[in-house]
């Protein structure tokens, strides 16, 4: 239900999104963020909920930063 | 610190006994199409918790749904999973069958183009799910006044999570530590769990659906035993405060209300109306509160609150199929026993 998947926002007009997911485009509403053409958002149920903020190599090394923390 | 380091320390983890829940039905699904489980320790057991909102949706909602569709002039819209939950007797599917217009889509927003093709139809949108869904809601909300639309309603069975969690832990669930939901949190931000970290003493990771992510926030959770914290592990989307501007579209047209949970019985604060200003767009939601099975011998009441595993329950794998499905927790890709089936667990 609360599947959401990342896509890449290609064309933006109001409050509609075209969304390439790996060659898919789908469109979806953008009224809960503020978004423009190139930037990586999670879409659910046809909206867009977030933006992506980093890339996943960055991700990872953040989420191993944080657990490293745990560690002292 | 790199994923074989953790991977390792799970593996061979020898400490007191940790019973980590996880609220999420994605997470259930990722958890078991990653493996997980068979990664960990024994002394480390995964439990799933009632994060289905089909599932903990009680059977008068279904039965209102089959009644609407059943009503000549009115079509029913939903998300796929839920056509083919079992209400007191039959499911939206079978009801189908037998004449009632229902309609699968995507997205709730997909009830707009259809609304305003068929003036003379009156459509009721079956508005189930949790705070990732409830924004997307708002927005249709929205859609609707701004198009002057007048032939759509909802029928809500929107829930919350903190409340539940708290009901969970107050009720004395015995579990060590919780695998925060993923999208949830991107709405409510991870803070939204603090105040029951602190209350009960228990850490809070919230995690990722790759099995990287989950296997990292089991670790977290694990060394932070007894503790009580909030850990954001899936920081590219999450952020302590969430979508503020989600959350603020969704208090303009909901409020808080005390809902029925299957399982769990009535939880206070742990759902979300429509406020009496929007009460045309209300289909009857409130009040749908009782439950009762289909089948006499399931259990998913007792799947959904952890209290038994899907292989606990006499139905699970023979009665109860993902081609037969006798409750909820086998309906729904989110349930833990459609998961468990799905990659053969117990079978």
């Amino acid at each position: 239900m609360c599947v959401a998947i990342p896509g890449k926002v290609i064309h933006i007009e109001g409050g509609d999104a075209s969304v390439d997911f790996s060659g898919n485009v789908v469109k979806a509403k953008a009224g809960l963020v503020n978004v423009q053409p190139g930037d990586f958002v999670l879409v659910h149920a046809g909206c867009i909920i977030q933006k992506v903020s980093a890339g996943e190599a960055d991700e990872m090394k953040e989420l191993m930063e944080e657990l490293e923390s745990l560690q002292s | 610190m790199n994923l074989e380091e953790i991977k390792k320390y799970l593996a061979e983890y020898d400490g007191p006994q940790m019973r980590i829940m996880e609220v999420c039905g994605s997470h259930t699904a990722a958890i078991a199409k990653n493996g997980i489980p068979e990664m960990l320790s024994p002394k480390i057991s995964l439990v799933s918790g009632p994060g289905c909102p089909v599932c903990v949706t009680p059977s008068a909602y279904v039965d209102r749904l089959i009644k609407l569709a059943l009503t000549p002039g009115t079509t029913v819209v939903t998300f796929g999973d839920l056509i083919r939950v079992p209400g007191s007797e039959k499911s939206l599917g079978a009801a189908k069958g037998e004449g009632a217009s229902v309609r699968m889509v995507y997205s709730p927003m997909d009830v707009l183009a259809m609304a305003e093709a068929e003036r003379d139809r009156e459509f009721v949108f079956a508005a189930v799910g949790f705070e990732t869904t409830a924004p997307v809601y708002a927005l249709l909300l929205e859609e609707l006044l701004e198009r002057k639309i007048t032939n759509v309603r909802l029928l809500t069975a929107i829930k919350t999570m903190p409340a539940v969690i708290d009901a969970l832990c107050a009720g004395g669930a015995p579990v060590d530590g919780f695998i925060a939901p993923g999208h949830v949190s991107v709405i409510t931000g991870s803070e939204a769990f603090r105040p029951l970290a602190e209350r009960y003493g228990i850490p809070f990771g919230v995690a990722g659906f790759k099995g990287g992510e989950i296997l990292s926030a089991i670790y977290g959770i694990v060394r932070s035993r007894g503790k009580g914290v909030v850990m954001n592990l899936y920081p590219s989307v999450v952020t302590a405060k969430g979508n503020e501007a989600a959350q603020a579209k969704v208090s303009r047209f909901f409020e808080p209300a005390d809902v029925v949970w299957r399982g769990l019985g009535c939880v206070s604060g742990s759902g979300l109306v429509l406020r009496p200003a929007y009460a045309r767009f209300d289909a009857g939601s409130r009040g749908l509160n009782e439950d009762r099975k289909s089948n006499k011998a399931c259990r998913c009441a007792e799947v959904l609150t952890g209290r038994i595993r899907p292989t606990d329950c006499p139905l699970y794998g023979r009665a109860c199929t993902p081609l037969k499905p006798q409750g909820a927790c086998m309906v729904s890709s989110e349930g833990s026993c459609a998961t468990w089936y799905s990659v053969g667990r117990g079978l």
